[in-house]
């Protein structure tokens, strides 16, 4: 029975600074997604500004409510539009942002096989 | 002359990368947030600035035709040239009620501030932290947004009032 206890002590010691901390990594990944609006290429993690840390206070509000990061970013794109995310989310306008790095890929894969296709030809020639 | 397909290939992605990128130097690269316009505030509450028990909520902005909100600071030079146009709009047109919020300031300098060069606005809250700016997309003051009775956003203003944005906020509420 004591040992029981003892290890309930140490589950309970350990386990809230490991749940503060993965908390803290989460909104760090938030941050590190956001631009700062008013700064010269810098996200709201990197940034001091009045701005980021009007920024870090509301998303800090957020995920404290239980809002997911999708959420978070949903409402902020609603405020900031698009530009305030560094990764866009998928949508008719940016579609081809998001096609082409497969289209080329494929096109050079397709170009690649092309030619080398050429030089067999060339050679059994 | 024999055409490859691999190079009617090349020369159609050449043409269509040209063009994305030509297309690209078109679109203006300045921010802002107009975007905004269309959208509805919800869940605002604002708390009187000198007076804490005191506070108007989206139900007080629906009783008016059309509601000025306007980010304003003490220590915000621009909003010193702005401010005589506020005073013009409060005094000229009664369609319109201007709620001013007080951004990330001290209560004493904005009550002076008022004191000095006026008060136009029909409520004066306070926004301590800069939170209640976030639901309006502010990114810098002063900033103005305009909403009509259903508070949607009918114009966003970034930077201070001139005449031109006077003109076009008594056009738009004729």
């Amino acid at each position: 029975m004591k040992i029981k206890t003892f290890f309930f002590i140490v589950c309970i010691f350990f386990a809230s600074p490991m749940q503060a901390s993965n908390d803290q990594a989460r909104l760090l990944e938030v941050y590190k997604n956001l631009r700062c609006l008013v700064c010269q290429g810098q996200s709201i993690a990197d940034s001091n500004s009045d701005f980021a840390a009007t920024i870090k206070l509301v998303v800090q509000d957020q995920f404290n409510e239980g809002k997911t990061e999708d959420e978070i970013y949903k409402f902020l794109i609603s405020k900031y539009g698009e530009w305030i995310v560094y990764q866009p989310t998928l949508n008719k306008n940016n579609f081809l942002l998001w096609a082409i790095p497969y289209a080329a890929l494929f096109f050079g894969g397709f170009v690649t096989l092309l030619v080398l296709r050429g030089a067999k030809n060339n050679k059994v020639n | 002359m024999k055409i490859s397909i691999s190079k009617i290939i090349i020369f159609i992605f050449v043409i269509f990368s040209l063009s994305v990128f030509w297309n690209g130097l078109k679109i203006n690269n300045n921010y802002d947030t107009k975007s905004l316009i269309g959208n509805r505030i919800s869940n605002f509450e604002l708390i009187k600035i000198d007076d804490s028990d005191k506070f108007i909520t989206e139900e007080d902005l629906k009783q008016n035709n059309y509601t000025l909100i306007n980010f304003f600071a003490s220590w915000c030079g621009p909003c010193r040239n702005e401010h005589n146009y506020l005073l013009n709009l409060s005094k000229k047109n009664t369609k319109i009620k201007i709620i001013g919020i007080n951004f990330k300031d001290r209560k004493i300098n904005a009550i002076n501030f008022l004191k000095e060069l006026g008060n136009p606005y029909n409520f004066v809250g306070a926004d301590k932290d800069g939170k209640i700016s976030i639901l309006f997309g502010i990114y810098g003051i002063p900033e103005s947004v305009l909403i009509d009775r259903d508070l949607t956003v009918i114009k966003k203003i970034v930077g201070p009032i001139d005449q031109f944005q006077y003109n076009e906020i008594l056009n738009l509420i004729k």
